[in-house]
């Protein structure tokens, strides 16, 4: 299991009701189904990874999320989730709005594109930055929008958005010293709560 | 028949009948005092009753759904590709329920059958139908059966309405609820297509307002004619173009007003075949209770409000190129699903085929109904 799970799963109250952009194979609903009774749907773009949600019993919707999430009603949940995929998405701020229009709370994960390896990467070679967290070229990437810790706290910011908690790990989503002294330089994924 | 029955098929399949003396009253506000319902079961129904799968057919659709009634078929059930043994819905797991709903043409009670108040064949007198009074009587047949709960109810088109109403009408009664290619209730081009088909049966000199029995003839143009309307809705643009092109029959033009092009030889030929085997008044019937399907008119118009009587897990699938039922309509029915908190799984599968994709094996949605009714045997379900 993606260790960013368990983070999660204890931002997220008992029988909440849940929606979880980008959903992959649904481990994170079947989780959170299992350890806190959570109702709720995954969204997901790609077939095999609905068939997984199907399978296991994980109720998703097929959505592309860059349509926009228009057709869900004003706070119809208690937390909106989304792993590692606003980096992905056409409009991230549009995305984050809608999660805490939609939802009473927002957890959002994303990479760190402000880690010291990647300002080294870019500095030293001139090249965007390729390694084992974000090993795409530039051109094939799904990453379209990087950004950094900083960046999206100034986001929070510019549009009143209150942030209840934060954790910076790793990639194998540990959190050190160095990294608390100093996440935006030495932390590779952020998992921020946050809500209006 | 193949010479062969192949292993992934249910085989030879003989057809049972059950009668009911119990009158069925309708949404019409008529009843049918007694009526006979035709079926055909697959697999084995286990000791609790509980593998039970209810498939129910669409506008021309009936009870035989898979295997072969005769060694001289040529041609297996109009689902053989969905169901059978290792098939999207295993008959090695499950006691598969297939019927003809009343109104049709294929031995249940419909409009040939005999009126028992004037013992003439009931034609246009037969009382018009609706989506929850088929239902109502595949209520009656699963007591018949012993089937107190369903495993899941199953239908694409007309009969994904069917399996919408069994979840608001029955909400203890099924655990999975399948609606293909459907949609919550018909769009004003729907209607207008059901009502061309109509008017080309109705206007057939040898309709006789129904009663084309006593003067020993059938309104084959009409039915013909509406055949081929629905068979063009049924296809893609893609689908159609990729099979028949401008492909000409003769290899040139005729400059005369037959059929120069092979889309037209096979309209002629798909309407003709139907229009001998089928019923101008079914088809009237059937056309009529797709387009008074709408649940949610008992609820304000509110599809989520109504479909909060639900219980059960649904699977709503569309297909890319599906423009009868588009996969907007499903979307349409996800989010008053949805709205209503209802546990529901949703996939738009990419298929040339248009609104026919249903009836194919294509592997993505094989798999989400094995998936699906996999799922309901093995857990709550984490929504």
């Amino acid at each position: 299991m993606r260790p960013d799970l368990d983070y999660i799963e204890h931002w997220i109250t008992n029988g909440s009701h849940v929606l979880d952009l980008g959903c992959g194979d649904g481990s994170l609903l079947a989780l959170l189904h299992q350890r806190k009774q959570v109702t709720g749907y995954g969204m997901e773009i790609d077939t095999q990874n609905i068939l997984a949600c199907v399978r296991q019993g994980v109720d998703v919707i097929h959505q592309d999320l860059n349509e926009g999430l228009d057709d869900i009603d004003d706070q119809s949940f208690d937390t909106v989730i989304m792993t590692q995929s606003l980096q992905q998405t056409h409009k991230p701020d549009r995305i984050v709005e809608e999660m805490l229009r939609i939802g009473k709370q927002a957890i959002v994960t994303f990479p760190n594109f402000g880690h010291w390896t990647v300002r080294s990467y870019l500095a030293l070679h001139g090249r965007m930055p390729v390694s084992e967290n974000l090993p795409y070229t530039w051109y094939d990437t799904p990453n379209i929008h990087f950004f950094t810790f900083r960046d999206f706290e100034v986001l929070c910011r510019e549009r009143n958005i209150k942030i209840l908690e934060r954790t910076v790990v790793d990639r194998n989503h540990q959190a050190n010293w160095k990294i608390n002294l100093m996440p935006n330089l030495m932390g590779e994924i952020a998992l921020y709560h946050i809500t209006r | 028949m193949p010479t062969e029955i192949p292993a992934d098929s249910v085989g030879l399949i003989q057809p049972q009948s059950a009668f009911f003396e119990e009158a069925l009253p309708l949404r019409c506000g008529r009843s049918l005092s007694d009526y006979t319902l035709v079926y055909e079961t697959y697999g084995t129904l286990n000791a609790d009753a509980s593998n039970a799968i209810l498939i129910c057919h669409a506008l021309s659709g009936h009870h035989h759904a898979a295997g072969f009634n005769s060694v001289e078929d040529r041609k297996p059930g109009w689902w053989d590709a969905c169901i059978g043994p290792g098939k999207a819905i295993d008959t090695n797991h499950y006691f598969v329920v297939s019927l003809n709903n009343l109104g049709g043409c294929h031995g249940s009670t419909g409009p040939m059958s005999q009126d028992p108040d004037t013992g003439r064949p009931y034609g246009p007198d037969f009382p018009i139908i609706a989506v929850r009074d088929w239902v109502k009587s595949q209520a009656r047949l699963a007591d018949r059966l012993g089937i107190d709960c369903w495993h899941a109810v199953v239908g694409g088109s007309l009969g994904g309405m069917q399996a919408l109403r069994w979840s608001i009408d029955y909400p203890d009664r099924l655990k999975g609820c399948a609606v293909i290619a459907s949609a919550p209730k018909l769009s004003a081009q729907n209607i207008a297509f059901n009502e061309v088909a109509r008017q080309a049966i109705v206007s057939d000199p040898d309709f006789h307002q129904g009663r084309y029995f006593d003067h020993d003839t059938r309104p084959k143009r009409g039915l013909m004619l509406a055949r081929m309307l629905g068979h063009i809705t049924y296809l893609s643009d893609s689908s159609m173009r990729e099979k028949f092109g401008r492909d000409l029959r003769t290899g040139k033009l005729n400059f005369n007003f037959d059929a120069d092009f092979e889309v037209e030889s096979y309209l002629r030929y798909q309407g003709e075949n139907f229009s001998d085997q089928f019923d101008a008044n079914t088809y009237l019937l059937m056309t009529k209770a797709l387009d008074y399907f709408d649940p949610a008119g008992d609820h304000d118009g509110d599809l989520a409000r109504c479909l909060s009587q639900a219980h059960c897990r649904f699977l709503v699938a569309s297909f890319s190129t599906d423009w009868r039922f588009a996969p907007e309509r499903s979307q349409e029915l996800v989010r008053a699903l949805t709205r209503a908190r209802r546990q529901v799984s949703y996939l738009e599968i990419d298929a040339p085929q248009g609104h026919d994709a249903f009836l194919f094996p294509i592997p993505e949605y094989v798999a989400l109904i094995e998936g699906f009714l996999g799922s309901l045997a093995t857990a709550e379900g984490a929504a």
